[in-house]
This record gives structure tokens, sequence and C-alpha cells, in this order.
């Protein structure tokens, strides 16, 4: 039809019966998939596996969690023994790391150091994320008056200045792993609640909650296997937030003599003990505080890169 | 606007009530009582001595007296330093760490909203990409290395600057920049992602659809919602200044009143650590009780709640 409209082309163009002929349909062809076909979570991965300074981040993290298991048996020296024929020693092939005022390896202290950082993020955060979903969960899928009451119960929790009553809880509950772990957990599970609620809130009026409502699914199943999965982005990338702000948070009581006890030590214990004999023995505040800095980097370039590849507004 | 403000207002003093309660809590946890160091106080002048404090009567009226006490500004005395009051380490020494935790915020303020804002506006290009990694830096090194650095560098290397003290007007440039490196960092990377929405957003396409002037379209529609997430960063950024103060003033060898925080810690005087922590919740508090103020004030959306609700 427009053919016959563009009268300049149509000088050019010459059409036999030959250019006409019978498409052959081929009901089969017509039905294949011809893209390797992917899942969502496939699709994450792709995207991250793109992204370059994720995947730094992610290798830095896999390289200083295998450190922090295997980093301790390198070296012969045992991280608490003290030796003080060798006190203050800068590195050297048989002390890398230098070693401290009562002739530690520092070595094998900055990989202590990094198993108790490691297990203090890791724990809080994963104690966050359990009371934080539970909690969000039934804040936004039950709703009405219960979650409005429960929603302003934590956002009084939430006005308490966190570290303020970390330091208190481990000042009259004597610092311990444990007591320190649990300090950061009364606090620091609210952020994921409110992710979980908002996402909650956000899927449960969707067709496939209702379609599987109308087959008689209970609200548990309804959470647990339609809502939570689907809110399961923004919850990853909150996590990847609350574990280096729990190793931040330990160093910080670290700082105040809050850490640890003796004769394990943090990073955070370690950099405090460095800075007073900063410009004589500078390695003993260097190692802990790179390897520090190093974690928290390579969470957030790992955790911005998560977020951009959860993120479908962002797919190209 | 009124209901959003009261509203805020009862949660301040609710939280300041919990806080209060949980100090007074922990302090009757602590096991003994604050004169058990004291070697062998006969029976009848611990008996006084207890009298005295009114650490005799039941608890339910300690609390009561606690908490009367505290809303006329008493914060109790200090155990272990000759019966001090915290208020008076309070008062000697919080000015000089609200000097110096003001001119951090500023300073956070003001170069994290130019690092971000010039990020934005030269987005995908060096000065971009340059912005973003010292704002990933800022994040990732914490303060108490960061001013172990700064030291360092200009201090020893370079003997610019005083290694400790806080004496004169330039003592305050390695302590600032200290306490503000995480905080810029935060801001930058908030103003910037916050920028780059709005200026992708529809009604900037429309302004400048309709012919503004970019100078209007920048001061009547960019910048009002770019500056947004900073007024709500307020909150935070106070709590990050006074957990940094307490790490900060040591390494300085600044005598305010994050030094005498971690002291008190050192020697568990529990009664000045409860002390100072309720000064601190209450500072903190105000912080975000007025963000939130302003936050009503700036977003439109908030006054829309309100009108809403009067047609109700």
């Amino acid at each position: 039809m427009t053919l016959h409209n563009r009268n300049s082309d149509a000088a050019e163009l010459t059409l036999t019966t030959e250019h006409f002929q019978k498409a052959v349909v081929d009901h089969h062809e017509a039905e294949a998939i011809e893209r390797v076909s992917t899942s969502a979570w496939k699709d994450v991965w792709y995207r991250l596996s793109r992204n370059w300074t994720a995947m730094t981040g992610l290798c830095i993290l896999t390289a200083l969690i295998v450190m922090a298991i295997i980093g301790p048996w390198l070296t012969p020296y045992d991280f608490s023994k003290n030796d003080l024929m060798s006190t203050s020693l800068a590195p050297s092939d048989k002390h890398w790391f230098g070693t401290d005022d009562l002739g530690r390896d520092m070595f094998a202290r900055t990989w202590m150091g990094a198993r108790i950082s490691l297990i203090v993020g890791f724990a809080a955060a994963f104690i966050n994320l359990i009371i934080g979903v539970i909690y969000g969960g039934i804040m936004g899928y039950v709703g009405g008056r219960i979650g409005d009451i429960m929603n302003k119960i934590s956002e009084i929790i939430y006005s308490i200045p966190d570290l303020l009553v970390a330091i208190l809880l481990v000042v009259v509950f004597e610092p311990s792993l444990l007591t320190i772990i649990l300090a950061f957990c009364l606090t620091g599970w609210i952020n994921m609640s409110w992710i979980v609620r908002g996402q909650i809130i956000q899927l449960k009026n969707q067709e496939y909650v209702l379609a599987s409502r109308s087959l008689g699914a209970s609200g548990m199943r309804i959470l647990f296997r339609h809502l939570l999965p689907n809110a399961l982005g923004p919850i990853i990338v909150m996590l990847t937030m609350a574990v280096p702000a729990a190793i931040f948070g330990e160093a910080v009581l670290s700082f105040l003599g809050l850490g640890v006890q003796l004769p394990a030590a943090s990073w955070g214990t370690m950099i405090n003990d460095g800075t007073k004999v900063m410009l004589l023995y500078p390695w003993r505040m260097l190692f802990p505080a790179i390897m520090i800095s190093l974690t928290m980097l390579a969470f957030n370039m790992f955790g911005d890169g998560l977020r951009d590849a959860l993120d479908p507004k962002l797919k190209k | 606007m009124v209901r959003y403000m009261l509203n805020k207002f009862v949660f301040f003093f609710l939280a300041m009530f919990v806080l209060s309660s949980i100090t007074f809590i922990l302090m009757k946890a602590i096991p003994g009582d604050p004169f058990i160091s004291e070697k062998a106080v006969p029976p009848d002048v611990k008996a006084r001595l207890l009298a005295q404090y009114g650490l005799d009567k039941p608890l339910f009226i300690q609390y009561t007296t606690y908490l009367t006490n505290l809303l006329s500004g008493d914060l109790g005395i200090s155990m272990k330093l000759a019966n001090r009051a915290v208020v008076d380490f309070i008062r000697d020494s919080f000015p000089l760490s609200l000097r110096l935790g003001i001119a951090a915020i500023f300073t956070s303020v003001i170069i994290g909203v130019t690092l971000g804002m010039t990020a934005a506006f030269r987005h995908r290009k060096l000065m971009d990409s340059t912005a973003m990694v010292i704002a990933v830096l800022g994040v990732s090194v914490p303060s108490f290395v960061m001013a172990a650095i700064l030291q360092w560098l200009f201090a020893v290397r370079i003997p610019m600057f005083n290694v400790v003290g806080l004496v004169q007007a330039k003592d305050y440039v390695l302590p600032t920049l200290a306490l503000s490196a995480m905080p810029i960092a935060y801001i930058a990377r908030l103003t910037r992602s916050n920028m780059l929405e709005v200026l992708h957003s529809d009604y900037i396409k429309t302004a400048r659809a309709k012919g503004l002037n970019s100078w209007t379209i920048m001061r009547r529609h960019v910048l009002r919602n770019g500056i947004l997430p900073v007024v709500t960063f307020l909150g935070p950024l106070t709590a990050n200044v006074i957990t940094g103060s307490f790490i900060i003033e040591q390494i300085f060898g600044i005598g305010g009143l994050g030094k005498i925080y971690v002291q008190s810690i050192g020697n568990r005087d529990y009664s000045l650590i409860m002390g100072i922590t309720i000064f601190y919740g209450l500072i903190l508090m105000t912080a975000r009780l007025l963000t939130d103020i302003a936050y009503g004030f700036i977003d439109p959306r908030i006054k829309l709640g309100k009108r809403k609700e009067g047609a109700a």
C-alpha cells in the first residue's frame, strides 16, 4: 500500500511474482526459545559479574575470610605467646608484620583479629536479619492496628542512640564476644524490619498473592514462600551494610577499652594500642588499620554493585 | 503539620524516658553498691552513707527520685572523683567538644554537598569518578585511622600543625578533618545520587520545556529536592560526630567531654558514664527531633498529608 505512495522509490523497485512466496509456518520452530533461559538470580549474578568494582570487592572479601581462617597457622608463632627477647620488631622475613611490645607476632594477631571482627560483623548481621525479618514480616503482613503499634514501638527503640546503649551494656555486663554482639543487636534490627515491612506491604496486594490465597494457602505459607523470597533483594543489600557497620562499631568499642579481653585481640584493640606508639613503631597500627579499611572498602564496593545488580530499573 | 510535630515530640519524650529507664535499670544491675570499694566500712557508717544518698529507699522511690532529678537537670554525681556533679564535668568540658563538633558538622555539609553536586553535574566524567573514589575511601577508613594518617602527614612529616592540643585556631584543622571525613563521604554520595535522580526526573524536563532558564530551574527545582536528603542526614551526622569525638579527642589530646566519657568508662565510674550517656542521648534526640521538624518544613509531601487529614 505504501509502495504506491512513494512514487520515487517505486520506479526503482521491480517486483516479480518470485518475490511473493508462501511462508512456511513451522509451529515447532515458532515456539522454540532461541536464547538460553535465565532465572532472576542468574540474571543478577550475570550483571554482578560484569561489574568489576563489585567483583573486586567480592575477591577482597573472600581473601580476607580465607586468611582469617588459615592466616594464624601460616606462621610458626602463636598469636598470644609473649617473647620478651623480640619486642617491637619491624616487619622482617621472620615476623612478616613485625611484633608488638610483648613480642607477639603481629601477623598471627592480625588474622586472629580478623576472626573476631568478622565473627562480630556476621553474627550481629545474622541476628539482626532474623529478628528484623520476623518482626518486619509480621508488621507488614498483619498490618492494621497491631502493625501500627509494632511500628511505633520500633520507632521509639530506633530513636535511642545505638552506640550509647551498646556502650552501657558492655560496661555493665563486662566485655566479651557475646555481649558485644548482643549490644549491636538491641537496636540493629530496626532498619532491617522497616525494609521488610515496606517490601511486604508493597507485595502483599499483588495478584499472585491473591491467587495463592484463593487456592487456600495459609498466612505463614504466603509470607515465607511468596512474600519474603520476593523481598530478598533489598534484604541482602541491607545485610551488606549491616556487617561493616557492626565491624566498625566493634572497633569503636575496642578503642574505648570495651573490646574483647586479652589475650584475644580485635583490629580495634590493636589499632588502639598502635596509635600510642604510632611514630616509633608504625607497623603496629598500620596492618590492622589497612585490614579494617580494606574490609569496609570491600563491603562497600560489593554492596553498591549488588544494589545495582538487584535493581531492575538499572537493567539495560 | 501540627499533628506531625506533636507526634515527633511525643516520640522524643518516650525515647528519652526509655533511655533513662535503661540507665537506671543497668545501674541497679551492677553487682554491689557504690561503697563496696571502701575498705571495711562499719555497718552503721555504711547504713548512714546509703541513707545520705537515698539508696536505702525502695527501688520504686529511687526510680521516681532519679527521674524527677533528671527533669530538673540533675544528672547525679561522680562516684570516683570526689563527689563532683556530672553537670559540672559537662559544663567544664562540653564547650570545647561543641566547638569542634559544630566545626565538623559545617565542614562535612559544605564539602560533602559541593563534592556530591560537582559529581552529579559532571556525571560519568572524570570529576564524577574522582569524587566517588574519594567518597568510597572516606566511608571505608575509620576515623581513628584517618586521624592517625592526618597526624602523621601534616604534623610529623610536614610540620604544619601541632600533633596534639587545641589552643590556637589552626589546631582545629586536623581534628575537624578527621571527624568530618566519614560524613563528607556519606553526604557526597547521598547528594550525588539524589541530584542525579532529580536531574533526570520529568518535572525538570517540563521546566526546561517551559523555557525556564537554567538558574531558575536550579534554584526552584533542583536544589530544593536535591538538598532534602542532606537534611535527613543531620541526625545521623550528629551521632557520627559525637561517636567520633570519643576517639578524636583521645588521639588529639583534647580535654572535651568525649575524653571525660572515655576516661569514665576506663575507671568504671558508673554514675558518670550514665550521666554523660543521658546528656549525649538528649543531644542526639534533639538533633533528630530538629531534623524531623525541618524535614516537615521542606518536604512538600508532608504538608499534603496534613491537608488530607484536615479534610477527613
